[in-house]
């Protein structure tokens, strides 16, 4: 086994895992406020990529990528205005039912703005071809923005959380919500923000990972489980754990391509979310006793 | 500044409070004492808008609350401390206390943060030492200043209190009772809901009995406390083997 081939590999897990790790973190902002998995996540990450290839026709990059995420956060809002705002308890089963109907209904809607096709946004920096190189190891420049964009976005979102007035008011939400309410906190308000940010999120990564992945409108879906798998493995509502397992999961599918054929590559993360959900649901930094009081 | 009539709440179709009528005014501490499952927290829940469940008229400083949310009924001025220490577990003890304040950022220009933060460090000083600790790792007592003291960042004119005795070991709830004494020297109104009749009636100025959802009696607190009924429903006194002996 060849050392460069090694860190190649580890390179491409790290890219993968970081995205996975932010569709997992959407996750578990919205899971965090309403107690529900919004299984449109994936969708947000599509939207993102596709609004953002959609725009660059007319604007330039950073000014394309800036747009696609503030209107996938508007889709967010009227999502979550439309179709969960209203709901008084709703249950677990049919918020699922609900958010899958969601999901249909993007992804379709998608398909009939822009067709079949596969579209990319272009490399933010140099091309295709272009590469930063260690020694051996080369590495895209892409690779490079996925994972600072990914840190960036994450250490914004911790501050966000910890040191914010909305956001110590989410996790208020999130840990009581009654108790919150009676702090004066409009909790609907709250679980309105949940999806605005979470969709803010997925776009984002959507948009930087376009370059390498490339975006249709059926995109979203195998993130969503990617995402999932992760948000699960790491435990539920854990964010910071959610990067770590993001990470565990991308190297893991890479390095496995080295015994298995690539078509394979999915087997590997279905297999941890079955097993992780038998053998451990609460995930692997998740606390047990959390977990048996989640309705999930 | 709290006025009540003929207050129905319920569950769906379970009926829980019946034709409840009462007040609290300004500068007072009213007790309401009853045993378990007479209606005590409901009446709260009703008050403070968690239970929607409700109809009748409720009155906050001479305006309707009945149909309000909880969180606009907050920004009015009346704060419930709720059943249970319901603090943020998995935040600080500081984090908790503005959250509390939020209220009063958002409506009052002159309010300062700080000044109140140093009130609710010296009334409860235990809550200065572990400002920095995580909400759910205090110990039940200081949890409950906790809630109290969160409630109190708003600055409510009224501060209702669902049983903050429950748990609690005897001294602590001593500790608990003296604050809510001082509160009133400080010029506010509370509204304590207790299982424990004694230490309630003992700082209270009036006290509702409340049995079974309905209010059976209404009188001055050392009154209330020399009740026989009273003594012997609620104080846990036999008097029958007394006035034998």
């Amino acid at each position: 086994m060849n050392i460069d081939f090694f860190f190649q590999y580890l390179v491409a897990g790290i890219t993968y895992g970081t995205i996975y790790a932010i569709v997992a973190i959407g996750f578990n902002i919205i899971y965090n406020t309403t107690g529900i998995i919004n299984f449109a996540q994936g969708e947000f990450v599509m939207l993102g990529g596709m609004i953002s290839v959609a725009l660059h026709a007319f604007v330039p990059l950073p000014a394309a990528i800036l747009a696609a995420v503030i209107l996938t956060m508007m889709i967010g809002a009227i999502i979550e205005i439309l179709f969960i705002r209203w709901l008084a308890n709703p249950s677990v089963l049919r918020m699922i039912i609900i958010t899958i109907g969601i999901s249909i209904l993007v992804r379709e809607t998608a398909l009939h703005i822009w067709g079949a096709g596969v579209r990319a946004l272009p490399y933010f920096t140099g091309s295709e071809v272009s590469a930063i190189s260690v020694g051996d190891v080369h590495v895209s420049p892409q690779v490079l923005w996925v994972i600072g964009i990914s840190a960036v976005t994450v250490t914004g979102l911790n501050l966000f959380f910890g040191r914010t007035l909305p956001g110590r008011q989410m996790r208020a939400c999130a840990s009581n919500r009654n108790a919150a309410r009676l702090c004066g906190i409009n909790a609907k308000n709250m679980v309105t923000l949940s999806f605005v940010l979470s969709a803010g999120i997925g776009a984002l990564a959507g948009c930087v990972v376009s370059p390498i992945t490339y975006i249709q409108y059926d995109s979203g879906t195998p993130l969503a489980i990617k995402g999932f798998t992760v948000a699960i493995l790491g435990g539920l509502g854990n964010s910071m754990a959610a990067v770590a397992a993001g990470l565990i999961l991308g190297v893991l599918e890479s390095f496995s391509i080295w015994i298995m054929p690539t078509a394979y590559k999915d087997v590997i993360s279905i297999s941890i979310l079955l097993l992780i959900l038998f053998v451990r649901p609460s995930g692997l930094f998740g606390n047990k006793e959390a977990a048996g009081l989640k309705e999930f | 500044m709290l006025r009540i009539k003929n207050l129905d709440a319920g569950y769906g179709k379970l009926k829980v409070l019946r034709r409840i009528s009462m007040h609290v005014s300004p500068g007072e501490i009213v007790t309401i004492i009853g045993a378990n499952g007479a209606g005590k927290t409901t009446l709260l829940h009703a008050i403070s808008g968690l239970l929607k469940n409700r109809s009748g008229e409720i009155l906050f400083d001479k305006r309707e609350i009945g149909s309000l949310p909880p969180e606009k009924i907050v920004f009015l001025g009346c704060s419930l401390v709720p059943e249970g220490r319901q603090v943020f577990a998995a935040m600080t003890v500081l984090e908790n206390l503005l959250l509390g304040s939020y209220v009063q950022q958002k409506q009052n220009r002159d309010y300062k943060v700080q000044d109140q933060l140093q009130k609710m460090y010296e009334l409860f000083p235990r809550l200065k030492e572990r400002r920095q600790q995580l909400a759910g790792t205090l110990s039940g007592g200081e949890q409950q200043m906790l809630a109290i003291a969160r409630a109190l960042m708003a600055k409510p004119k009224l501060i209702m209190m669902d049983e903050p005795s429950m748990g609690l070991a005897p001294l602590i709830v001593k500790d608990i009772f003296s604050i809510v004494g001082r509160l009133r020297e400080e010029g506010n109104t509370v509204l304590l809901i207790e299982q424990n009749a004694k230490a309630a009636l003992g700082i209270a100025d009036r006290g509702y009995v409340l049995e079974t959802g309905r209010i059976i009696l209404e009188e001055n607190a050392d009154e209330l406390l020399l009740n026989r009924d009273v003594q012997r429903a609620y104080l846990g006194r036999d008097l029958d083997s007394e006035t034998k002996m």
